[in-house]
């Protein structure tokens, strides 16, 4: 594999082929527990680590497990990685395990997963896979914290409340107060909120694609014509 | 044959994958079992020294608990847990488990404190799924409206005024959510009631089960 693949992999997971704002998956969880930064980040890596888990797991075993029976098996690999992290959390994020609640064990109904783990890791080896998890949790899980600090900014006024959840007692005056005595929009807290802000997220993503493709084409033909004004 | 052979070897691999992933879940069950168990104690150990400050008892209060029969005053289909705090060697009072049935999006759970002489210590919420930035002005961390109760007894305010203010009550509501605190000063009233008819027998069960626990150990009088 050469390094062009692993940038071409990257690209993917990030941007080109997300998870969440192409391949739409994964919308559930996406959006009920955006409702703010912190939230957002905690099931962004709890995905995130399940990814890299599965998809090594998965790439290992790929020429061991016959196709009538891969689904069942990478369906078995998620479900146990995903209570094993869930385990974790609870004995050492309890209380960012009791905000998520419900979520983290429903990462496992997560389609993005069993979708990289049938597209991609039973088609490659080892670190392309890890790579490719790595990759498209990522770029899951900057969309959930963008989501949730649009979310969080506009619906309490506020930037990381709640960090220590995450961080421990040292993170707990991290919160930016943008507006004090803030009212609060409700709107954005809401379930209405989250699909306002991620259909706006996916349109300013489709935006910059546009923009992107035109000044290619701008650029191909302005070379075009340089070459042919040389010749 | 070989179709036989196949669906055979499949099956085992099926069966080795099940294998090895339940052994992942249940070593990792056995490694965190005790480190959760203690979360969970210490979580619900924090909240009810939210309600009774850990200078106003001194026993385990998480041990010392009776189990109490389903009532709806209480809004427990189920037996419910009753702690139990004492002070040098007397009840000074006991926090119950509430559930208000009425909130806006399904029930309310918390926990209402009760001093020995009738007194709320305390009222907390648990859980709820009341509107964010409406209904749950009644958490700690939004608003200080559950202090409120603090010090309120069955007849202070009188029955009549243990509603919110727009049914004609003391209790203040919230802007834009009258439905929730309705809800939780109705269940708060029902939990006085409760121990108010229920205080001598829930004592009485408390000092039968230290009798058969430990038939030396004198019997707990309630502070006078």
């Amino acid at each position: 594999m050469s390094n062009n693949n692993y940038n071409e992999i990257s690209k993917n997971g990030l941007w080109n082929n997300n998870v969440a704002l192409v391949q739409l998956l994964g919308l559930c969880p996406l959006l009920a527990v955006t409702g703010t930064v912190v939230n957002g980040l905690g099931l962004g890596l709890a995905t995130l680590l399940t990814l890299v888990l599965s998809n090594a797991v998965v790439s290992v075993i790929r020429h061991w497990v016959r196709p009538e029976i891969r689904v069942p098996v990478f369906v078995m690999i998620i479900a146990s990685v995903v209570t094993t992290i869930e385990l974790a959390m609870n004995a050492w994020l309890y209380e960012l395990y009791t905000v998520l609640g419900i979520f983290i064990p429903l990462i496992v109904t997560n389609c993005g997963i069993l979708a990289r783990a049938e597209a991609f890791a039973s088609k490659n080896s080892l670190i392309p896979s890890v790579i490719d998890g790595l990759m498209m949790g990522l770029g899951f899980s900057l969309v959930l914290v963008t989501l949730g600090a649009i979310r969080e900014i506009l619906g309490y006024g506020t930037l990381f409340s709640n960090a220590h959840l995450m961080f421990g007692e040292i993170a707990r005056n991290w919160t930016w107060v943008f507006v004090e005595d803030y009212s609060g929009f409700l709107l954005a807290i809401l379930p209405p909120g989250a699909f306002i802000g991620m259909g706006l997220i996916i349109a300013l993503k489709n935006v910059i694609d546009k923009r992107n493709k035109k000044k290619q084409t701008l650029s191909a033909t302005q070379a075009t014509t340089t070459s042919e004004v040389t010749v | 044959m070989n179709n036989k052979r196949y669906i055979l070897v499949s099956g085992l691999i099926l069966g080795l994958f099940a294998i090895l992933g339940t052994a992942l879940v249940g070593i990792t069950h056995q490694a965190t079992i005790e480190k959760i168990a203690d979360n969970e104690r210490l979580a619900l150990l924090r909240k009810l020294n939210q309600i009774l400050p850990s200078d106003k008892y001194d026993n385990d209060l998480l041990h010392t608990t009776i189990s109490i029969e389903a009532d709806n005053r209480l809004g427990q289909k189920k037996k419910s847990t009753l702690y139990i705090a004492k002070q040098q060697n007397k009840i000074s009072a006991m926090i119950f488990s509430v559930i208000a049935p009425k909130g806006y999006s399904g029930e309310i759970k918390m926990l209402v404190g009760i001093n020995i002489d009738g007194t709320l210590a305390g009222v907390r919420i648990v859980s709820h799924k009341e509107t964010p930035g409406l209904g749950d002005a009644m958490e700690t961390e939004k608003s200080d409206w559950v202090f409120g109760f603090n010090g309120k007894s069955l007849h202070a305010p009188a029955e009549k005024d243990w509603k919110v203010k727009r049914d004609g009550g003391v209790f203040d509501q919230f802007t834009g959510a009258t439905i929730t605190p309705r809800a939780v000063v109705q269940a708060v009233h029902l939990c006085l009631v409760y121990f108010d008819r229920h205080k001598k027998q829930l004592v009485d069960q408390f000092n039968k089960q230290i009798r058969q626990s430990s038939p030396d150990n004198n019997l707990t009088e309630p502070a006078k």
